[in-house]
């Protein structure tokens, strides 16, 4: 029993990491149309500018509060730069042509970032994963009985900060002007247009949360596995996606119920079948959710725009 | 290319609104539109009319920045817009109602109109503004709440007006508002732009219906393979035997 | 809709079944020829072999990417399987031979046998792969495929049979350059004959509007599953040929890196182009090659011909992203090569010819 609870709480809060990065990809997605390939690639490059703040920060300060904060700070705001020049420079150009070139572009992107980060040329940190700092000192934040359950603090935070983000997304885009015009958008970008409303911006505004969001994402997860390494993006990102179609994406709160169910089987296949099979598992289950539910447990099916 | 168009009837003198100059528009290797010269003048109504494919919608594409012409001048109140960003022209008194309508079926009626006052901050004029679109179609009142989506044809032509009018515009640029209407509905919209022009408000007009447009209209252009081959005022036009053979099928 | 494929019209006056098995009968004594004359050369040998296997992956991958628009990016996966199930194959039979023939032929019965088990087996594969597609837009599939190279991988990690991470050594080098080339021949010629068949005209349509190519008729379901079914064969037979001349398979062999090599050599042919694709599975076999070698003759140290394998794939990256930008047709666009070159030599005036 009480192993069962760990194994629930284990999961939820890899579920949650899980969650903020569907989130990006979701939102990209409702105003573009686009799958970014490269979402999970932009989140590993977010936790590398993580671990270069805290290098340059040194021990002592990369634990205080506002030490901190500025990591948190300096990788998103730095992924959210990056996310508005691969829109600027790669998607932007090709908004008017197949949906075919985008994707391929953004596969390519992601190809640039994963394996251009594995050189040891420059500022590139090289192949193998780094230790990522404990910026958090990991602490039991509920313990019960002789240890049978164990609830870290990084854990609640991270719940915390999935939770309060997909709500503030949810208001963004429900309730405020902007979200309206990302909803015009989404339908229709030429029309929208029509409204006055400045659609490249709309666009670039929100791949630019997408990419902080991703980055935030990314150093939860540096964090929970005190490393960092080049393929994390790939890994992470595409089990993120895997999360946002369980939940049809485009759907912001499926999208983190997805995430939540996927954290969730894999923790239970890793604590009662065997570890090695956990990355098939994902895949197994969107695989599974595309032939029964193509669009998702919340979505519909997405027929394509004639 | 202004000496082949044949010119019927007076036209009423006004200071122009819009100008268009040799207006051309590429699709790839197809050329659309091979020159349309063109004007609306303050407070006129011009229709617009033509055999599909003739280029209407092209040409008002083009005139609301939704297209960038190949080549061409147009002026908006003595300025040049030429190629200029739909969302730019919008601040500049343009509003566009596109072909098919072009409401957001995943967004509320209210939200549809919001979004049609989306660039003005004036929250007590547009509360009022959108009085008076409630009571222009007052069908939009009782379904404000509902998905944009769910409304009939004519509900949705009616909330494209409504929304449209509601960013305040010059110049209103319809495609097709009567395709696909019951001929009531076609009536009170129709009764609408008239009222909206009373108060002073200028209208370019894409219209089938070339009998509907053109009994409005203070002056028309008919439109063939991209090029004005013909333009004259309403009535005029409406009683050229050209004009009734090729559109209102006499 | 039935696969009755047409029969095509033969203005050579041979009959069709000959003329398209006429290419392969000027072609096998070719090969084996070469292939005796390299038979000192096992470098050159070993990398014309890799470039075979190259072309046949790329053309089959054309067939997909290319004449449905549809977007594979876990080609290597269908590979892996195609490899595996030869090669355990053909480790199974290693031992055996048919008494009735010399030990040559009879090896290359076994082979054969091998892999046309892995390329059936990779087939299969393809089929379950190209089911979503029934219901996907050509993005998901994209993710699809993907997720499906990384199960396989998960599975053979997981499988003794498979030889876990270490992989399979051993396997009977019965593969030669003639039978790499007599299957690469084979999927062109499949390739071609599909493109300039009714099914071919109908992969087109759904290449170009797919709501279009359904409401005119055109089971495009149907088509898609079956394109990938044939691509998954050939990847698989690749595969296979793939593990019988190299000393060692293991699942490094068959990552998204191998998958995106073959996708940037089909975008850079041009998607929907058969020559393109082979022209750039041949150059972006070669270039590799080329640049170490340059490297270590101009008397680079080591390092940076090592670096080469490493630098190549941000490049193709970074080549996919420019591709796009700047020449989303490829090279040839969807032409062949010989639409193509007349036009990019300079014309010869009227008065000379």
């Amino acid at each position: 029993m009480a192993q069962l609870l760990q194994h629930l709480i284990n999961g939820l809060a890899a579920g949650t990491i899980y969650a903020l990065v569907a989130l990006g990809y979701t939102m990209v997605y409702g105003v573009l149309k686009l799958i970014n390939f490269a979402h999970g690639d932009v989140m590993m490059v977010g936790v590398y500018m993580g671990y270069a703040t805290a290098f340059a920060l040194g021990r002592q300060t990369q634990k205080t509060f506002l030490g901190v904060v500025l990591i948190f700070l300096v990788a998103m705001g730095g992924c959210a730069l990056l996310g508005f020049l691969i829109e600027r420079f790669a998607y932007r150009p090709l908004r008017e042509k197949p949906r075919l070139t985008a994707l391929i572009t953004a596969i390519g992107i992601s190809f640039a970032l994963s394996y251009g980060f594995q050189l040891d040329i420059g500022f590139l940190p090289g192949a193998a994963p780094r230790a990522f700092p404990e910026i958090i000192q990991p602490t039991e934040w509920l313990v019960i009985g002789d240890r049978d359950v164990v609830v870290w603090n990084w854990q609640v935070m991270s719940l915390l900060i999935a939770v309060g983000l997909m709500v503030g997304l949810q208001w963004l885009v429900f309730k405020t002007r902007f979200g309206r015009a990302m909803r015009a958008v989404s339908y229709d970008h030429r029309v929208a247009a029509l409204m006055g409303i400045p659609t490249d911006r709309v666009i670039a505004v929100t791949f630019m949360i997408g990419s902080g969001l991703a980055a935030g994402a990314g150093l939860l997860y540096a964090i929970k596995d005190t490393s960092v390494s080049p393929l994390m993006g790939l890994y992470v990102g595409l089990k993120a996606f895997v999360a946002a179609v369980i939940g049809g994406i485009g759907h912001v709160p499926g999208a983190v119920v997805g995430a939540l169910l996927l954290g969730l089987v894999e923790e239970f296949v890793v604590g009662y079948a065997a570890s090695t099979w956990r990355d098939a598992v994902a895949f197994g289950i969107l695989i599974l959710v595309l032939l029964v539910k193509p669009g998702g447990l919340f979505g519909r099916v997405a027929a394509e725009k004639v | 290319m202004s000496e082949a168009v044949k010119t019927l009837g007076e036209r009423e003198p006004r200071p122009p609104l819009l100008t268009v100059e040799g207006l051309k528009v590429h699709y790839g290797a197809i050329q659309a539109l091979k020159g349309v010269v063109l004007s609306v003048g303050k407070g006129e109504v011009v229709a617009l009319i033509g055999a599909n494919g003739a280029g209407k919608t092209s040409t008002l594409r083009a005139v609301s920045g939704m297209l960038k012409p190949s080549a061409g001048r147009i002026t908006l109140a003595g300025q040049d817009i030429t190629g200029m960003k739909a969302h730019l022209l919008v601040p500049r008194g343009m509003a566009h109602a596109p072909e098919g309508r072009g409401i957001f079926p995943n967004l509320t009626v209210q939200e549809n109109l919001d979004l049609g006052a989306y660039l003005r901050s004036d929250t007590a004029e547009i509360a009022a503004d959108q009085e008076k679109s409630f009571k222009l179609f007052p069908v939009l009142r009782e379904r404000r709440k509902q998905l944009a989506g769910t409304l009939s044809g004519g509900e949705q032509q009616m909330l494209a007006i409504a929304r449209a009018l509601l960013s305040r515009p010059q110049l209103l640029l319809l495609d097709e508002p009567s395709l696909g209407l019951a001929p009531q509905v076609t009536e009170t919209i129709f009764r609408t732009l008239r009222e909206v022009n009373a108060a002073g408000m200028s209208i370019l007009l894409v219209e089938q219906n070339a009998h509907l447009a053109l009994s409005m209209a203070h002056y028309g252009y008919v439109l063939e393979t991209g090029e004005v081959v013909m333009a004259g005022n309403g009535k005029a036009l409406l009683e050229s035997p050209e004009v009734r053979k090729a559109y209102l099928g006499e | 809709m039935e696969t009755s494929s047409v029969p095509t019209p033969s203005p050579g006056g041979l009959p069709p079944a000959l003329r398209g098995i006429l290419p392969v009968l000027i072609a096998v004594p070719v090969l084996l020829l070469f292939d005796r004359l390299l038979a000192s050369a096992p470098f050159a040998t070993y990398l014309l072999s890799i470039m075979g296997v190259n072309v046949i992956l790329a053309v089959s991958l054309n067939i997909v990417n290319g004449m449905t628009g549809q977007f594979s990016i876990g080609h290597a996966g269908f590979m892996a399987v195609g490899a595996y199930v030869a090669g355990v194959l053909s480790l199974s039979f290693k031992e055996t031979a048919l008494s009735f023939l010399p030990v040559a032929a009879s090896d290359q019965v076994f082979l054969v046998v091998a892999l046309l088990a892995g390329g059936a087996a990779a087939a299969l594969c393809g089929f379950l792969v190209g089911l979503p597609s029934l219901r996907l837009r050509g993005d998901y599939l994209a993710i699809v495929t993907l997720g499906f190279g990384e199960i396989i991988r998960v599975v053979v990690q997981n499988t003794d049979a498979f030889g876990r991470a270490l992989g399979l050594s051993g396997i009977p080098q019965t593969s030669s350059l003639a039978m790499v080339g007599f299957w690469v021949f084979l999927v062109v010629l499949v390739a071609r004959r599909i493109a300039y068949s009714s099914h071919g005209r109908s992969l087109w349509a759904i290449r170009e509007d797919e709501v279009a190519a359904e409401a005119m008729g055109v089971d495009t379901t149907g088509y898609k599953v079956r394109a990938f079914v044939v691509s998954a064969f050939f990847a698989g037979i690749a595969g296979g040929l793939f593990a019988h001349f190299v000393p060692i398979i293991n699942p490094g062999s068959f990552t998204f890196v191998k998958s995106m090599e073959i996708v940037v050599m089909v975008v850079l042919g041009g998607l929907g182009s058969t020559t393109g694709a082979i022209v750039a599975a041949v150059f972006l076999t070669l270039l590799p090659e080329a640049l170490r070698s340059a490297f270590t003759v101009m008397g680079a140290e080591g390092s940076l011909a090592q670096k080469v394998d490493q630098i190549r794939m941000p490049v193709y990256g970074l080549l996919l992203v420019a591709l796009m930008l700047l020449r989303p047709q490829g090279l040839f666009g969807m032409k062949e090569i010989w639409e193509v070159l007349p036009r990019w030599l300079p014309r010869r005036r009227k008065g000379l010819a």
